[in-house]
């Protein structure tokens, strides 16, 4: 049995390590304004983080992860580059699998540097994998950044990108919405129906609400274009299928997301990106060709992640989460930085669940 | 001891429960003075009837301070994370039939299925500068549900009663609620979404998997079993 001392020191030796890598130890709150992170994840988040309130400040979430702050405290008052480490609790809740922590200690690293984004990544995940120390782990790897770009290079209107790129992080309606646009799925007889009519608000009765008669004109407006615009071609639709299914390991994903990119242009340069963080990963003495890199990886639990992701994983154990995660959040810089925005890339360890494997006890 | 079966205090669903046990021979019966919440269970022998809101006997269940209980399924998978570990379903009693549903104003001319509510959800984020308002009590299966089927961009806002109105009311864009005919939303000028309901539920007798049963007890529950042919 792994004491929470014993944890805690375990923690307090991870971030030194990432102190002498030049990180510069920062402290967080525990209790975040619920309303950052409401608007950051949406509803989902209640799910999975513990809400509580005060009649004073209103709702408040018992931190999640680190990440957000920490970003928060960087766009504030953060030097340019930035090296931060950290080590303390995080808690989520854990409704479905009662054999899963629902308090656990993080310790993390993460770079706000805006020089070779790439050298950047490979540093964290070379850092991370070193200070995992010598156990056998399974590291999967994966490029949100990839899909985005095939996305943005559709031969199609902007609302339906925008569309899609609203969905990436959820599989099942990004699925559906290319199915729809590509014309493989029939349209509802109702949308025939509206787009036919000639007062489509004939009969409706007494309209109430926020939602105004203006918004409801405009989006059938946009639902008109929509029903204009050509289908998305069966090959394109068939060249994100093989974007996809790449599941190889690094130095072949690469030749085949080239091979991809000569039918999809679009998505060169972010496999070119992909090529230079596998070379980066090459120089810190990373063997390639044992990392597996999976295009699908990191799409429906990291949702702030929107290039570079990763995790480490004890071989055959399916049912332990993964020991360290990380990957690239430019985005989120930019939605927390109030217009300025900076590449940023972490990870963060679980020196529980490291300690407990260490000895066989997980 | 006895078998403690949890059973709605008040209303339709009370006195149909009764009926339902009534018709396998077993009278349950309020005691006492109307106000009271006392009952006698004849009919069985070992098994005390315990008064309670159809609310709190899924918490009861799962704390193993009844054996048994009469509730709603949507109060069970509402209230109880991970159900199927902690009560057993033994049978539906055939009323209390409600479907839990997603209604929006009739006017929403664009919005029949979730993916038009997630298209004017997100709309109506840049629009309005805040997520299109669900109300609704029903917030674990709600959620579950909406992402499991990729809607974003809305939130749920608490309503315990009188959900339907909130629209109206301009505290709430569109509401989650348990209806069975439907007769109460149309007249709040709403419809239901054209998608399957959310949960289609009715009332059902539960059994605790973590009460405490001794062998006496686990006579008597065998015993109750046979007779409810359950």
């Amino acid at each position: 049995m792994v004491t929470r001392t014993e944890t805690r020191a375990e923690a307090q030796r991870l971030r030194a390590i990432f102190e002498a890598a030049g990180a510069l130890a920062v402290e967080t709150d525990i209790l975040l304004p619920a309303e950052v992170l409401l608007d950051l994840y949406g509803e989902d988040i209640r799910g999975r983080a513990y809400v509580t309130s005060d009649a004073l400040r209103g709702e408040q979430m018992l931190r999640p992860d680190f990440t957000v702050p920490v970003v928060q405290m960087h766009m504030d008052n953060g030097a340019e580059p930035a090296r931060y480490t950290y080590a303390g609790e995080v808690f989520r809740k854990q409704e479905d699998d009662p054999s899963r922590a629902n308090e656990f200690i993080q310790v993390g690293y993460e770079v706000f540097d805006r020089r070779d984004p790439e050298a950047a990544d490979a540093e964290v995940f070379g850092l991370v994998r070193k200070t995992l120390g010598g156990l056998p782990m399974r590291a999967a790897i994966g490029d949100i950044g990839i899909l985005t770009a095939a996305v943005e290079g559709l031969k199609t209107t902007d609302a339906r990108k925008a569309a899609l790129m609203r969905h990436i992080w959820r599989p099942r309606r990004f699925r559906w919405l290319l199915d729809r646009f590509s014309g493989t799925l029939e349209v509802p007889e109702k949308r025939k129906a509206l787009l036919c009519a000639d007062d489509p608000f004939a009969g409706i009765g007494r309209e109430i609400g926020l939602r105004s008669r203006t918004e409801i004109e405009n989006r059938i407006d946009t639902l008109r274009d929509d029903a204009m615009a050509s289908p998305i071609s069966e090959t394109t639709v068939a060249l994100i299928d093989a974007i996809l299914s790449v599941r190889e390991t690094l130095p072949n994903a690469v030749e085949k997301l080239r091979d991809i990119a000569v039918d999809l242009p679009a998505i060169s340069t972010a496999v070119e990106r992909l090529a230079r963080r596998a070379k980066a990963l090459e120089v810190l003495g990373e063997d390639v060709n044992s990392l597996v890199f999976e295009a699908n990886y990191g799409r429906t639990s990291m949702e702030y992640y929107d290039g570079f992701v990763f995790g480490f994983y004890i071989e055959d154990r399916h049912d332990l989460p993964p020991v360290a995660t990380g990957g690239r959040y430019d985005a989120l810089t930019k939605v927390l930085g109030k217009g300025d925005a900076i590449p940023a890339v972490g990870g963060v360890i679980r020196p529980g669940l490291l300690l407990e494997l260490g000895r066989g006890e997980a | 001891m006895s078998i403690k079966l949890g059973i709605p205090s008040k209303g339709r669903l009370m006195e149909k429960t009764f009926d339902w046990f009534g018709e396998r021979g077993i009278t349950l019966s309020r005691t006492g003075s109307d106000r009271e919440y006392a009952g006698a269970v004849d009919g069985v022998e070992g098994v005390q009837l315990v008064l309670l809101s159809a609310g709190e006997i899924p918490r009861e269940l799962a704390a193993g301070r009844i054996h048994l209980g009469v509730t709603g399924q949507d109060l069970i998978r509402e209230k109880l994370a991970n159900w199927p570990a902690r009560v057993e379903e033994l049978a539906e009693l055939g009323f209390g039939h409600a479907d839990l549903v997603i209604g929006v104003p009739a006017a929403w001319v664009d919005v029949d299925t979730l993916d038009d509510l997630d298209a004017a959800s997100a709309a109506f984020r840049k629009t309005h500068g805040f997520r299109l308002r669900i109300a609704t009590k029903y917030h674990r299966l709600i959620r579950d549900y909406l992402r499991d089927h990729g809607v974003a961009d809305y939130q749920l806002v608490d309503s315990q009663g009188a959900t339907e109105g909130t629209v109206k009311n301009l505290t709430a864009e569109a509401i989650a609620d348990i209806t069975s005919t439907g007769e109460t939303l149309r007249a709040n000028h709403l419809k239901i979404l054209h998608e399957e309901p959310v949960l289609r539920s009715q009332a059902t007798l539960f059994r605790s998997r973590t009460a405490v049963v001794d062998e006496s007890e686990q006579n008597a529950l065998s015993a109750l079993k046979a007779q409810l042919g359950v």
